[in-house]
Order: structure tokens, then sequence, then C-alpha cells
């Protein structure tokens, strides 16, 4: 009886076993089947190869001094044309100094040195020690707040002395500043490094002609570098106060280093001292200091920034890589910018247009209504200059770039 | 002991068989066997390389970049009237033509009110009302305010591509058998596609109007079912290298994905130069992007596109 009954129970207890440990099973089954697999994924190998590509190419771009690190090549982009870059490359020589510390240089300057601190001509890392494999410059202070203009100071000392003939134009930048170095050269293009001029995000109180923002990122010229040092060597300037920039400024006004205006054509700020959100969305509140330092005008929104925006300010790693994606690979296809800057005096016209034309096509609400011209606006001084010659079989192109009336046409 | 021992194993075998046949019964779903035209098709859409681009005629780009227009269908909702503003400020201003699709009108903003919650009967509405009202526009571009997308990139993506053509496009995914385009990233859809697919709303059997019974498929999938019936597949999008261009997330996480995953290039590694969507985005990091597409660059590094896209009247953030 015992035996009978003990069976049938055990026999029921394994059916029960069964069907919950399969309705588990099943379940598992069908929620791994469900999770989706991505079609197209075959780009790890590509990326890996992509990462070794990279550090090849380092190595041959560049040539490391003591402490500097000296571009080779200008950073190129596929499918790119960029002549205009690589004469200013060449004319508008600029070594970038970044202020760190030992403490920040995996989680700050590392990210630095693999993004915009590529486009100099000469980079250095600027620190209280030396570190011959990051590598950077010790500048013999120590660390912290009142220690920045002493290591400004030695920074720039360090700068002339060891760089003064490889390059025209000394910027400073914190390792939480990111610069567009290219658009800087397209600011400083109209001036020569022979005059005493700084540029930066221009700041009114404290100084007659006020002075630039030191988390924004400044830069001198080789005559401003100059003045800078003999000013010390004379006891012009003075080794006391612990605000960096405003004692920089002070100095180079001392000395006779004019404050220039850094704004675009359209007056639009090109310097930043916050991080793009912050100027494209924000409101800053009334009482906020900001309103009182500032040189020129606030604007808020969109036309608080120039298109060719040279620096922001507290910026992270990711929004480090973010910015050098922004700015250097995304972009819209075929967008014809609305801002149109002008080309820098006295820089060759490349009139070399052997592309064939681009065909235009109208925004939401126009007809294209001829062939459209050259997409390369940025190179032509006028909107009805000359017009390139198509290389298939000596075509002519037709007339002008199709403006409508109503099209905010910027130059 | 070896009865009972033998009764456990007896009872566990039966108990899987019968749980095994439950679920079976339970997930059959009528007609959802593979088509016998299961034949090989394409799986990525490639952008055209430049030495395709420059083999064409003149009058054949000219006629191309006439036909490459956008009409995009934005499906929204007064829960995210913020998304939905900020979608009209920023990136629906370079569509074509750009049409709201709301579940129920709000005052604020206008749509074309579908006054309807269910989110497939919502999309299967507004495509139909955006197939009746395309005008001369081809090419559809369905997407939620919570993406954003860069339209001019779309263009070039399917500029040679023949809208009488069906196309479905995206970032295809897969789902066990069925392949279909995620809706976080945008789905685009040639005429013809949308042609076969409004066809194919009147049929009951095949595409149910109130979704499939048992257990509620997502609209993604409901679309790629539907379609798939018309002979119509999931395509990937991507540039010529093989990106990805549809992505579903931010710049800012796919940066951060790369920083841990492939610290040695970061950028590189990240997202495609030509990319078409993003999403997850904050209203306010939209209008970021709108500033880093469309205006922040460096000088002196020109293209020399096939195509020049002009902007849109009446907007200062690009």
């Amino acid at each position: 009886m015992k035996g009978l009954s003990g069976s049938r129970c055990c026999f029921y207890m394994g059916f029960l076993v069964g069907t919950l440990s399969l309705y588990f099973l099943r379940q598992v089954w069908f929620e791994m089947s469900m999770e989706p697999l991505v079609l197209g994924e075959g780009q790890d190998s590509s990326v890996a190869a992509l990462a070794k590509e990279r550090q090849a190419r380092d190595s041959n771009n560049w040539r490391v001094e003591g402490a500097a690190l000296i571009n080779l090549n200008h950073l190129h982009h596929t499918g790119e044309d960029s002549r205009m870059a690589d004469e200013l490359y060449q004319k508008v020589r600029i070594l970038c100094w970044v202020m760190t510390g030992p403490s920040n240089l995996q989680t700050k300057a590392r990210h630095v040195k693999a993004t915009w601190s590529r486009h100099c001509n000469v980079v250095v890392f600027m620190s209280s020690v030396d570190d011959p494999d990051f590598p950077t410059v010790g500048l013999g202070t120590g660390e912290g707040r009142d220690q920045l203009y002493w290591k400004t100071i030695r920074a720039f000392h360090y700068a002339l002395e060891h760089h003064g003939n490889d390059a025209d134009w000394f910027l400073k930048a914190d390792d939480d500043t990111f610069i567009v170095v290219d658009n800087l050269r397209w600011v400083l293009s109209n001036h020569t490094p022979e005059e005493p001029l700084y540029f930066g995000k221009r700041f009114k109180p404290y100084a007659k002609q006020g002075y630039m923002s030191g988390g924004a990122g400044y830069v001198l010229s080789k005559e401003a570098l100059r003045r800078f040092v003999e000013g010390f060597k004379t006891k012009v300037c003075t080794h006391t106060t612990p605000v960096e920039d405003l004692a920089l400024g002070q100095c180079l006004e001392k000395m006779g280093v004019l404050a220039m205006d850094s704004r675009d054509t359209l007056q639009r700020e090109t310097f930043h001292p916050f991080v793009p959100e912050h100027h494209l969305t924000g409101k800053f509140s009334k009482s906020f200091w900001y309103w009182s330092y500032c040189y020129y005008p606030i604007v808020e929104g969109p036309q608080c920034c120039s298109d060719l925006a040279v620096s922001f300010h507290y910026v992270d790693a990711e929004l480090m890589y973010t910015l050098e994606y922004w700015t250097y690979h995304l972009r819209a296809y075929g967008y014809r910018h609305r801002y149109r800057p002008p080309l820098p005096q006295g820089l060759v016209e490349r009139l070399a247009q052997t592309e064939r034309p681009a065909v235009g096509t109208a925004g939401r609400g126009r007809t294209p209504a001829s062939i459209t011209v050259g997409a390369d606006g940025d190179q032509s001084k006028t909107e009805s200059g000359a017009k390139p010659l198509s290389d298939k079989g000596g075509k002519e192109t037709l007339g002008k770039i199709p403006f409508d009336n109503n099209r905010t046409a910027v130059t | 002991m070896l009865s009972e021992g033998s009764s456990f194993m007896k009872g566990m075998a039966l108990g899987g068989i019968f749980c095994l046949l439950l679920s079976l019964l339970g997930s059959f779903t009528p007609g959802m066997q593979s088509s016998p035209e299961d034949q090989h098709h394409h799986h990525h859409i490639k952008a055209p390389t430049n030495d395709e681009l420059q083999s064409l005629s003149e009058p054949q780009m000219v006629e191309l970049s006439q036909k490459v227009r956008v009409y995009c269908v934005i499906m929204v909702q007064p829960k995210v009237l913020v998304y939905w503003a900020t979608a009209k400020d920023t990136w629906s201003k370079h569509c074509d033509q750009a049409v709201f699709y709301s579940s129920e009108s709000a005052k604020a903003l206008e749509a074309v009110d579908l006054n309807e919650q269910d989110e497939w009967t919502k999309l299967r509405k507004a495509l139909k009302h955006a197939y009746d009202n395309s005008g001369d526009l081809r090419w559809f571009f369905v997407a939620r305010p919570t993406s954003f997308a860069i339209i001019e990139n779309l263009k070039y993506l399917i500029l040679a591509k023949d809208a009488n053509e069906p196309f479905y496009i995206g970032h295809a995914m897969k789902s066990g058998e069925l392949e279909y385009v995620e809706y976080e990233s945008g789905i685009v859809l040639s005429y013809e596609a949308l042609r076969r697919l409004v066809n194919v709303f009147k049929d009951e059997e095949k595409c149910p109007e109130r979704g499939r019974a048992l257990w509620k498929l997502s609209e993604e999938k409901q679309l790629a079912i539907c379609l798939k019936y018309t002979g119509v597949f999931a395509e990937n999008g991507e540039d010529t290298q093989g990106k990805g261009l549809f992505n579903s997330k931010s710049v800012s996480s796919l940066i951060e994905d790369g920083m841990s995953k492939n610290p040695l290039d970061v950028v590189e590694g990240c997202c495609s130069d030509l990319a078409i969507t993003f999403s997850g985005m904050s209203p306010n990091q939209m209008q970021v992007m709108m500033f880093g597409v469309y205006r922040l660059r460096p000088y002196g590094h020109n293209f020399h596109d096939s195509l020049i896209f002009f902007p849109p009247e009446g907007s200062d953030n690009d």
C-alpha cells in the first residue's frame, strides 16, 4: 500500500517538477530569442584595425622634443579639401600649452592630448612635476589655485625660451578647455605676430582695456610674449597676485600689449567661458557675475556663439570627444552654411577648382531654379565671383548661384 | 525505492511534454509561416560613393535632386509637449514637409489629430494620411520627437535610389525570424513601400488594425510583419564604410561607450560622419545638436559635395 501510493506521489511530484522546470526553461529561451540581434554589425574588427592604424599614424605624426610634441603633418580627414586649412597651418603657427597637474594627467590631460591638441603646431603640457612619459614639463611650482599665476609665468617663459622659433602665437588653455585650433588660426590670420596683441574672452572689470578669461583660453602674439617676459625681467610686472588671468591682463596692459576683439564679423563671440549648452540654451540670471564682467554685450540663444567658435570651458572628458566629433566629423551633407566667413587677407586664393559643379536643391517650399555651382563658398570672396569650369569635356557651368529674395544671405 | 524513482522520472518527462504542448498551442498565431519567397534579399543599404556620384551626368543629378524630397511623419502626443516643440524648432525644419500626428489635439501646437491612443493604430492612420497628402514627395521618414534627424544626410543615403522601388530602411534589428526597423532611430519608407503598406492595411487577416491577439507586438514589429506580406524587407542604412547611420542613442552616450570599449580611438570608432539619426537627447541637447551639425566647423576644411542644400527660411539655430 505504502509503496504504491509512494510511487504515485512521486509520479505527481515528478510531473509537477517537469512542468515547472520546462516552463521556466521556455521563458528563458523565449526571452533570449526575443533579444534582438542587430544586423550590419561587422564593425568590431574594423574598429580594432582602426585603433592599430591610429597608433601607427600617431608615431609618424609627432616628434617628441623634450616635453613638447611637434606636429609633423597637419591632420587630414578623408574626403575633404583642406587646402585652406593647410595654408593657415603653415602661416599661423600656434604653440598650445595646456595647464595641468600630476593628478589630472589621466583624468583630463589625456583627453586633451587625444583630441584638440593634435591640431596645434606644437603642444606642451605644463605641470608642476616633470613626467617624461606623458610627456609634461615640470615647472617647479606647487599645485592649486594660488599657484596658477606662478605656473603661467613659468610656462610662458619656458615656451619663449624653448620654442620661440617654432611658433608665432602662444595659446594657454586649461585641461578642461576645448579649442578649435583651425578657427583660432582664422581669428589670428589678419594680424601679424610682430604686433603686441592678445586675444581671448574679454572681461571688463579691474583693467582699463579689460583682460582675457583664463578658463576660456587666451593667445599671445610673439611680440606680446616677449614683452611679458621682459616685464618680469625689468620688474614692471609682479609675481604676487593669485588671480592668474587678471594679473596677466594687468601686466600686458603695462607692457603696451593690446587686448583685442576676437568676435567674428557678425560680432558673435568665439571664446566661451562655459560649455556650449550653457551658452546656447541657458539663461543667465540677471544677478550672475557674468553680466557685469563681459566686455561686449551678452547674446543669449543661438547667436551667442560664432559658427567658428574657438573655445569652450568646463569641458569634461566625454564632451571633449563629443566636441571633436561635432567639429571635425559630423556634418550635414551638402549643407550650405548661413555664415560665410570672409577669406583671410593676403592668403592666396585657390582657384584650381577642378571638381564638378554641385547641383542645388531648395529647402522647404522652394524649387531649384537652375544648377548651382561649387559648394566651396568659403573660398570665394564675393558671391558673384568667378565660377569654376566643369572638367567633364569642357562643359561650361551655368550662371550664378540663384539667390532667392528672402534668403538670409550673410557674409 | 526504484519504482518510486522511475515514477518520478516518468512524471517529469510527462510534465515536460505537457508543458511544451501547452506553450506550442499558446504561441500558435495563424499566418506566421515564413513565405516561400524568402530568398536572399539585401539587408544593407549603403550611401553612394564619390565615384558613383561623379559618374552621373548633370541632368541626371538635377533630376535626382528634385526627386529626393522627404515628408516627415512625426508621431507626437501632449505628454511630450516639450519634445514636440523642440522637434518643431529644430531638425524638422529641414524636412521638405513636416507633419505632426498627435494622439489628441494640443492647444499650443498644431498637429493632425488622430484621436487615438493605441500606438499601432495611430501609426496606421498617420501613414495613411501621409500617403494621401504627400503631393509629389516620394520619401517618408517616420520618427518620434525624442529622436533627432539630419535630413540632408538621409537625402544623401537615398539619393540614387528609386522611390518606385520598395525601400524600408533604418537600423535593422532581428527578433527571432523577423527583421524590422527600430522605431526609435527613425524609419524610412519609399513611396512604393508606403503604397503597398496602405494596400495591405485593408487586409484584416494579414495586417489587423487592433494588433495581434495573444501578446501585443510593438508597432515597429507589426509594421515589419505587414510590410513583409507585401514583399518589403527591412534594410540597414550604412555609410560607405559600413558604419550604421541610424542610432538609437545620443552622441554623448555613444562617446561614453567608446571611451570604455575603444579608448584609443573614441571619435573614429563612434559614429558615422554622415549619421542620420540619434536619440535619447534632452530638448536642450537637441538645440546644441543643431549648432554642432549645422554650424560648428573648423575653418578651411571644405567638402565638394555633389548637391547643395540651402538652409530653411525663418530660422536662426542652423
